[in-house]
């Protein structure tokens, strides 16, 4: 019994917090006609930690083990880009070998953050040997964290005026052994990913943005570059990005398979950079020491894996500081997100929501 | 049909990527952060170790002469170690299981 008033009619799903397919709690309000989304509503507010009011009652050399816990995944990073909002504010020099360091930490964080994701899409439209697979490479590259950082997933190795941790000769070796056998690895599951039939029929066409939208909606990382934006703050030279030199990955279809493809080629570049980073690194000490406290504003940026991450920092020349704000990348995902569901099937969502890599913890914090 | 053939002897010769675990547990790695250990016969309990700790999981007091770990809260940075005068602090490579 089909009638015209039924096929038009509205119906209100909620998708998460608990989801099978999401790893973490983020709840979306969908406004289905049919079975085709017609609105998207987010809520988010389930692991609200209060780590900013926090980090505002620690003292700023214990700030960089607390702000490293906003998130599982990209944890050095986080650090990084707290470290070097720091060291700007007490004009710090920091060794060339701690700067090398902080890139090979910060690319095998990059290089597991996207085998973590690469797996969850595969879970997401049940190809689960794929899944397996991925993460059984992910493995490896939180073997070479533990053996090169002393954890698999909080380094705590990034340290206001340099690195905490350096890198012996075996080690070094250690990890381009590890590189090697993770590339092998790629060459086995990657063209699985980029050209199996029913991958792409999950991925291509789904959940597109144009460049406009993305531009307009305020996307960072990949969601970004797969509209075509060359937006990649690795390019400013952080670190030592700038001796290392990177071009953005860019794709231009705006869809899923889009933002796969910019993962997976950025897999590449960050095995590339790790490697270039390790030959190239310079005989200096790892750290400066650190002396008086901080004063001034500052805002700290730097490329996680799921795009910008911005620290705004302000100090007031005692131990703790006034104010640690920190935007994160999938709160500036979310608006493109809820652009990219509209038009598509309810059992798109899923694949949808994983494609822009969200990460609750650290957008709620 | 012939590459599933391959990939299936392939598998059939590496053999299963997972461990038997707990009964075949993998050596610590050299360096991991598992536990933090005091030498108590060089400890001076000066307290440098509890005012670092970001997550106040240490205890130390010079009369009676006492130094305590909550190991529910330590988060394992090793900054403690850092700081300690006497190096009396370590951590040990080998992970303790929460319940034992």
């Amino acid at each position: 019994m089909t009638t015209a008033a039924t096929t038009t009619r509205r119906t209100l799903i909620p998708f998460g917090p608990q989801h099978p397919v999401l790893p973490e709690p983020l709840h979306l309000r969908l406004v289905l006609e049919d079975e085709i989304v017609v609105n998207a509503l987010p809520a988010v507010g389930y692991i609200h930690r209060g780590i900013e009011k926090l980090a505002e009652l620690k003292d700023f050399q214990q700030n960089v083990f607390l702000l490293e816990r906003i998130c599982g995944i990209c944890s050095f990073i986080h650090s990084l880009a707290y470290c070097q909002g720091i060291e700007e504010l007490m004009q710090l020099d920091v060794p060339p070998r701690a700067k090398y360091l902080r890139v090979v930490w910060s690319e095998l964080n990059r290089l597991h953050s996207h085998l973590l994701w690469l797996g969850l899409l595969a879970d997401s439209f049940g190809f689960e040997s794929l899944f397996m697979q991925v993460w059984k490479t992910r493995e490896k590259v939180l073997d070479l964290e533990e053996a090169t950082a002393g954890a698999r997933i909080m380094l705590s190795t990034c340290a206001i005026g340099g690195v905490r941790r350096d890198l012996s000769d075996e080690q070094i070796a250690q990890v381009l052994h590890g590189l090697d056998a993770i590339e092998r690895d790629f060459e086995s599951f990657i063209p699985a990913v980029i050209t199996d039939t029913t991958v792409k029929h999950r991925l291509v066409g789904v959940g597109v943005i144009t460049q406009q939208q993305a531009h307009e909606l305020g996307a960072v990382g990949p969601v970004a570059r797969a509209s075509g934006i060359a937006r990649d703050l690795r390019v400013t030279g952080y670190a030592a990005y700038g001796e290392l030199g990177l071009n953005p990955v860019i794709e231009t279809d705006g869809d899923c398979y889009a933002r796969t493809l910019v993962r997976v080629r950025e897999l590449h570049q960050s095995l590339l950079l790790i490697r270039k980073a390790l030959k190239r690194l310079p005989a200096t000490p790892i750290a400066v020491p650190v002396k008086g406290n901080p004063i001034g504003e500052v805002v700290s940026r730097v490329e996680q894996p799921r795009g910008e991450v911005l620290y705004y920092l302000k100090a007031n020349g005692t131990k703790t500081l006034e104010r640690v704000r920190v935007r994160t990348p999938t709160f500036a995902n979310i608006p493109a997100l809820l652009a990219m569901l509209p038009g598509n099937e309810l059992a798109d969502v899923p694949v949808i929501t994983l494609a822009i890599d969200p990460c609750v913890s650290c957008t709620e914090r | 049909m012939f590459p599933f053939v391959t990939t299936i002897l392939r598998a059939l010769r590496r053999g299963p990527a997972t461990r038997r675990y707990p009964y075949e547990v993998r050596p610590p790695m050299a360096g991991s952060r598992g536990h933090l250990v005091n030498e108590p016969d060089t400890c001076i309990y000066c307290g440098l170790c509890v005012r670092r700790c970001p997550a106040g999981a240490l205890a130390v007091t010079r009369e009676p002469k006492s130094w305590t770990l909550d190991p529910y809260r330590c988060i394992l940075c090793a900054y403690c170690v850092e700081v300690c005068p006497k190096k009396c602090l370590r951590m040990e490579p080998s992970h303790v299981r929460a319940a034992s």
